[in-house]
């Protein structure tokens, strides 16, 4: 999972965290929040949504065009968190 | 004077040094340059701004940028604003006026926010700038960057009209055409900004380069006579100009410069292929549900709008409302601004006036109500939209009797 850098004080200064099996992206967060409670409480709000300003990709697509936090991983799938950004 | 204090989170209020930089940290809300429009109350006035040049510059104690930075300033700005009492009678609006914004340098509202974004960056020591672009911007940067000698990188959607993929390249700075929508290059272009070395005008400095939209309605109401207009029907992609113009007028009141507070009700417009803001108004919710722009007003076809929940708020706060149009609405809403006013706008003006049609169906406006429509970028640039659909209505032969013989059957038609 690729971490912004905005959220890498979180991480130890870490730009990508690997985790060895997720079957979805909320199992991911799961289990990097494990490690980073922090860094999990940026990304999702106190009902366990995404938070409104977070996007989070699976590959290049945005997964509220996937199947939001239920979206599948496969082995070697890249998480990425980028902020929202608008556009022009 | 007009420089910026300091960046607040919209959301939670945290604040931070003025930088390239441009969501919280802490809940990745964005950022906007605070005032202290105690002293600018104290310099500006109606006097100073007829002082300044006929351009955003006029403006430049409510920019921020360092008063005493150059700017980089090919004209942007002081564009006309039209009575329109054909369109009007169409539509049975009687005080309708059109901004036309495609009398800027590069032909769309892009060129206010960038003359800003790239003063701003020069000052912040970057020698090469960036955007991600449905095409405007694209054009705006490539000019502007020429004008300044910055080295500029466009990122553009592969399947862009040809005609602003030209009227980009020409200005001569690196053009990328990624693979994908809007959304996929502002991916892009988001994770190159993280690297810190590029000025994005759009995302790393999103927060200076909003700002110039606020010059739309600073104009606006200037040409009004000091005054705000009771309506303003805004073109929505992501959801900026339509907040910023209403962030515009609040400040131009909290200044001094117009009498009284503005009343005036933020309508949005959008296409039917991408409505996201537009079914939130509608369905009377904030969270805005991405959707996959299917249009060809592709000027507008931002899915998911990072803004888009704040123009749902101005929309609302305001008494505003939302309507969507179709592809052939769009066309024909083009087709019929310039066939009554002589403004040819783009896809987008297209989709402007289509909605406005449709909220004075509904009689939102009322009699003596001064109504606002923005045309934000001219029809030369999407005119791939109109092929086969324009053209000569009469094809002869160079000879006169053939011609007065057409003629005569022109005007038994007429």
């Amino acid at each position: 999972m690729k971490i912004p850098t905005q959220l890498r004080t979180l991480t130890g200064g870490e730009a990508e965290l690997n985790v060895a099996e997720a079957s979805d992206v909320r199992d991911l967060l799961g289990k990097i929040g494990a490690k980073h409670p922090d860094l999990t409480e940026r990304l999702l709000d106190d009902n366990g949504e995404i938070r409104r300003f977070v996007n989070i990709y699976v590959g290049d697509e945005d997964v509220r065009f996937l199947d939001g936090l239920n979206t599948a991983l496969e082995s070697g799938s890249q998480v990425s968190i980028l902020p929202a950004v608008a556009g022009g | 004077m007009a420089r910026v204090e300091k960046l607040e989170c919209r959301e939670c209020g945290r604040t931070y040094e003025a930088a390239p930089i441009y969501a919280c940290d802490f809940c990745f809300a964005p950022l906007e340059p605070v005032y202290d429009y105690g002293s600018i109350a104290a310099e500006i006035s109606r006097d100073s701004i007829n002082a300044g040049p006929a351009t955003i510059w006029r403006y430049s104690d409510l920019l921020p940028v360092d008063p005493s930075a150059p700017r980089i300033d090919i004209g942007a700005g002081m564009t006309p604003l039209l009575k329109a009492p054909r369109l009007g009678a169409e539509l049975g609006i009687d005080n309708l006026y059109i901004k036309n914004d495609t009398a800027n340098p590069t032909h769309s509202f892009k060129d206010r926010v960038v003359s800003v974004a790239l003063t701003v960056a020069r000052e912040m020591g970057f020698d090469t700038v960036a955007c991600a672009s449905t095409g405007n911007l694209a054009n705006a940067v490539a000019a502007h960057s020429a004008r300044a000698g910055l080295r500029s990188f466009v990122f553009i959607p592969a399947n862009l009209e040809q005609n602003k993929v030209i009227t980009t390249a020409i200005y001569g700075g690196n053009m990328i055409a990624v693979e994908g929508n809007y959304d996929h290059v502002n991916k892009l272009c988001s994770e190159i900004a993280q690297k810190g070395e590029w000025g994005f005008v759009n995302v790393n400095l999103r927060p200076y380069y909003s700002e110039g939209s606020k010059t739309l309605a600073f104009e606006v109401s200037e040409q009004l006579g000091w005054k705000a207009p009771d309506h303003v029907v805004v073109p929505v992609a992501s959801g900026s100009l339509l907040t910023k113009f209403r962030k515009g007028l609040e400040e131009f009141h909290k200044v001094g410069i117009l009498d009284e507070a503005p009343q005036t009700r933020m309508h949005a417009a959008q296409a039917q292929g991408c409505n996201p803001v537009v079914a939130a108004i509608k369905a009377g919710v904030e969270v805005i549900r991405p959707v996959r722009p299917d249009t060809i007003a592709k000027s507008l076809a931002i899915g998911n709008p990072a803004d888009g929940y704040y123009a749902v708020k101005a929309v609302n706060e305001t008494g505003g409302t939302g309507d969507e149009v179709t592809d052939e609405e769009i066309v024909a809403a083009i087709r019929l601004l310039a066939s009554t006013e002589g403004v040819f706008a783009e896809t987008a003006g297209g989709v402007t006036i289509g909605a406005l049609k449709k909220m004075a169906e509904r009689g939102t406006f009322q009699p003596g109500e001064t109504v606002v429509a923005l045309i934000t970028g001219m029809g030369l640039k999407t005119a791939e939209a109109l092929t086969g659909r324009v053209g000569p209505n009469v094809h002869i032969s160079g000879d006169l009797e053939k011609f007065d013989e057409e003629m005569r059957l022109l005007s038994a038609y007429e």
